[in-house]
């Protein structure tokens, strides 16, 4: 099918761009880094405070790193007008979304992933009982972050004053992730985890709701 | 009955009729301030402040109509890309905001004699400030855009994904709340309400829909102008 | 270049394109005969551009439409046009090989490895062909955006002020390969800033001003003098 080998090729692309430079990796988990480090001088951290506001915290940064991170997505496509080439050559627009969503979501898992270590670490929050779980919530979170992240790039794209609009636009519309994902990554984070299929459902509920938005709406973003 | 959404059509209104209407319906405001500080009974726990409610929770309900007027403009738009329907919608959303400040504005007034807080994080204030960031954001996205078809189109579709997470939010509150419970200021709508206050209730949720409908139609009126000024430039370069 | 493609023209009818208050183009007509090889002049702003990237379908019209023929005149279904612009439309992180992969595969294109590999050959990158884009010469970017728009041996080729920024070499290589294209039977438009070897292998050649078509050497109008006062 046209458009899954279109979005693999396209995927592809994305991937081997970011290996060969590591720009965005490596600035996204620096920014998480230095995010996690200042919140803990604004509170005393002792055990019990640390899990009630730790995922919280987590959630914040990851949602601010993702806002930084989304931005150069349509816009590095307007420098040599690659997208004018991807829209000539692609027969559905879609395939250029889906590529570049599956992209961001997995630098974005991968950040969160590199820095779950650290974060358990700085505030004495024990990970390893359920990491593959842990795992599982950030990949939903990330999703979230993603297709709302990439649509509204093409959107700020357009726009003046791109930098700072993004995070603008996207923070808000994210408040359901923040809630979803902080409550079952704190969920997981009890002495005797549950597995918070509730808020799995939702974040899935949220990611179906705008991938079809984008999926009827993206090409219209495109358009000249 | 000639085309509402046209901009001749106002002017086939005429002031007159116009200034006719706006009186309307500062009489029927009138009529419901008098109901709400004389008719309905005073509330036996929280006393002559709880009659603020009859603002407080219709306006969040207004606001939220005028959102859905608004994504309904937005989503015509995407479909037509007829400009009468962008001009729906940025006068929908701007009807929208002010209720939504209202709404936030009379929340703290109410809670900090009763609760003595000026905030709580329950689902209603939350979902509004959420709201009201959105729909700041798109008004912001709307300066943003210099072409007015492009500007038109982002920002609809922006709308539209504004819309769709209203749902989500107000849903991933409920369900945080449920776990981490917050005083809620003033109950649901309607909720426990004797008769007449329920009376007064539905009547200013009627004026204010009144009200929202004559603000939409002026702000749009004010937009069609301007849209109707631009397309009168285009012609005369065209020629 | 073996031809593998059917002779295409192309119609603009009752073209318009606004851009809020402006009007990019303006009621345009025009008639585009299979293996015409058209030149666009007119000052910066006129429209050539704009007239294009709806060829290309890259832009919408505000209104009116524009279709590409088959050899009776009838509407053709055809493969997309090439696009050659002043920006290279190409990826400055990946090689001149991984590039024409990339694009060969999106367009569902039969053995793209081969077909990349010979078109590199063509426009004589074979050598860089494992180079990043980044580090290529002007010159050298605009061949990798050649075979890029050559991948699916299109019937149309659309030029925008390709010679940008070449030197006289790049743009001697340019013209060769112009008039190889021309000669293979495909339909060229091509918008251009003045006379030039590029210019010259023109058929036909039409001047934009303000959106409108204000000479066209169909309707009689002087060849040279609509290309020499392009820039005035």
């Amino acid at each position: 099918m046209a458009l899954l080998s279109n979005t693999a090729a396209l995927l592809g692309k994305e991937l081997r761009t970011e290996f060969r430079s590591r720009e965005l990796l490596t600035t996204t988990v620096v920014f998480i880094l230095t995010i996690v480090v200042l919140f803990s001088f604004t509170f005393d951290p002792s055990v019990s405070e640390s899990r009630r506001f730790g995922p919280g915290l987590l959630w914040l940064a990851f949602l601010f790193a993702a806002s930084l991170m989304l931005q150069p997505c349509f816009l590095r496509e307007q420098t040599n007008d690659t997208l004018g080439a991807l829209r000539l050559s692609v027969s559905d627009a879609f395939a250029i979304f889906l590529a570049k969503l599956a992209a961001n979501t997995l630098f974005l898992l991968f950040a969160q992933v590199l820095l779950l270590p650290v974060f358990s670490i700085l505030y004495n929050v024990p990970i390893l009982a359920a990491f593959p779980q842990l795992v599982l919530v950030m990949f939903m979170g990330s999703l979230g972050l993603s297709v709302t992240g990439t649509a509204l790039s093409a959107i700020s794209a357009q726009a003046r004053m791109r930098e700072l609009l993004l995070p603008l636009l996207l923070l808000p519309l994210l408040t359901p992730v923040l809630i979803a994902s902080t409550e079952a990554t704190a969920a997981l984070l009890v002495p005797n985890p549950i597995m918070p299929w509730n808020w799995l459902g939702f974040l899935l509920a949220f990611d179906v709701v705008f991938l079809t938005a984008l999926w009827l709406f993206g090409e219209y973003l495109l358009e000249e | 009955m000639s085309d509402w959404t046209s901009p001749k059509f106002d002017r086939s209104i005429g002031l007159k009729k116009r200034i006719l209407i706006a009186a309307v319906v500062v009489i029927l405001m009138t009529f419901a301030a008098y109901a709400a500080l004389f008719v309905a009974p005073t509330e036996s726990k929280m006393g002559t402040i709880q009659r603020i409610f009859y603002l407080h929770a219709p306006s969040g309900m207004v606001a939220l109509l005028s959102f859905f007027v608004c994504f309904v403009g937005n989503l015509a738009y995407v479909f037509t890309r007829k400009p009468k329907w962008d001009w729906l919608g940025v006068s929908a959303a701007e009807v929208g905001m002010a209720f939504c400040t209202v709404l936030i504005i009379t929340g703290p007034i109410w809670a900090h004699p009763v609760w003595g807080i000026w905030w709580t994080w329950d689902a209603r204030l939350t979902l509004t400030f959420v709201l009201w960031l959105l729909y700041t954001s798109y008004l912001l996205l709307r300066t943003l855009v210099e072409d007015p078809d492009r500007r038109a189109l982002i920002s609809a579709i922006y709308g539209i994904f504004a819309f769709l997470d209203v749902p989500l939010v107000y849903g991933s509150i409920r369900w945080w709340r449920t776990q981490h419970p917050q005083p809620v200021i003033m109950g649901g709508a309607g909720s426990g309400l004797e008769p007449t206050m329920r009376k007064v209730f539905w009547f200013w949720f009627l004026n204010l829909v009144i009200l929202m409908i004559f603000l939409i139609r002026e702000r749009y009126a004010l937009e069609a102008m301007r849209g109707e000024v631009q397309s009168i430039e285009r012609e005369a370069e065209a020629t | 270049m073996t031809p593998n493609f059917p002779p295409t023209g192309i119609r603009f009818d009752n073209i318009d394109k606004r851009y809020g208050g402006l009007y990019a183009l303006r009621r345009i007509s025009l008639e585009i005969s299979a293996g015409e090889c058209v030149a666009f002049a007119g000052r910066n702003g006129s429209g050539k551009t704009t007239l294009l990237r709806i060829a290309a379908r890259l832009a919408r019209p505000s209104s009116g439409t524009v279709h590409f023929l088959d050899g009776s005149g009838g509407k053709a279904e055809t493969t997309p046009a090439g696009f050659v612009a002043h920006a290279t439309m190409v990826y400055d992180e990946l090689t001149a090989e991984e590039n024409l992969l990339l694009f060969a595969r999106l367009q569902g294109i039969a053995q793209p490895t081969a077909r990349a590999a010979t078109l590199l050959a063509e426009v004589g990158l074979l050598e860089r062909r494992n180079s990043l884009v980044r580090t290529f010469s002007r010159g050298m970017r605009q061949r990798v955006a050649i075979a890029r728009a050559l991948l699916n041996e299109p019937a149309v080729i659309l030029l925008d002020e390709p010679t940008t920024g070449l030197d006289p070499q790049g743009a001697n290589w340019f013209a060769q390969t112009v008039r190889q294209l021309r000669d293979s039977g495909r339909t060229i438009l091509m918008s251009l800033h003045g006379e030039s070897e590029v210019s010259a292998l023109a058929t036909r050649a039409i001047r934009l001003d303000a959106g409108a078509v204000v000479a066209d050497t169909r309707t009689g109008a002087n060849f040279r003098s609509i290309l020499a006062f392009a820039n005035a």
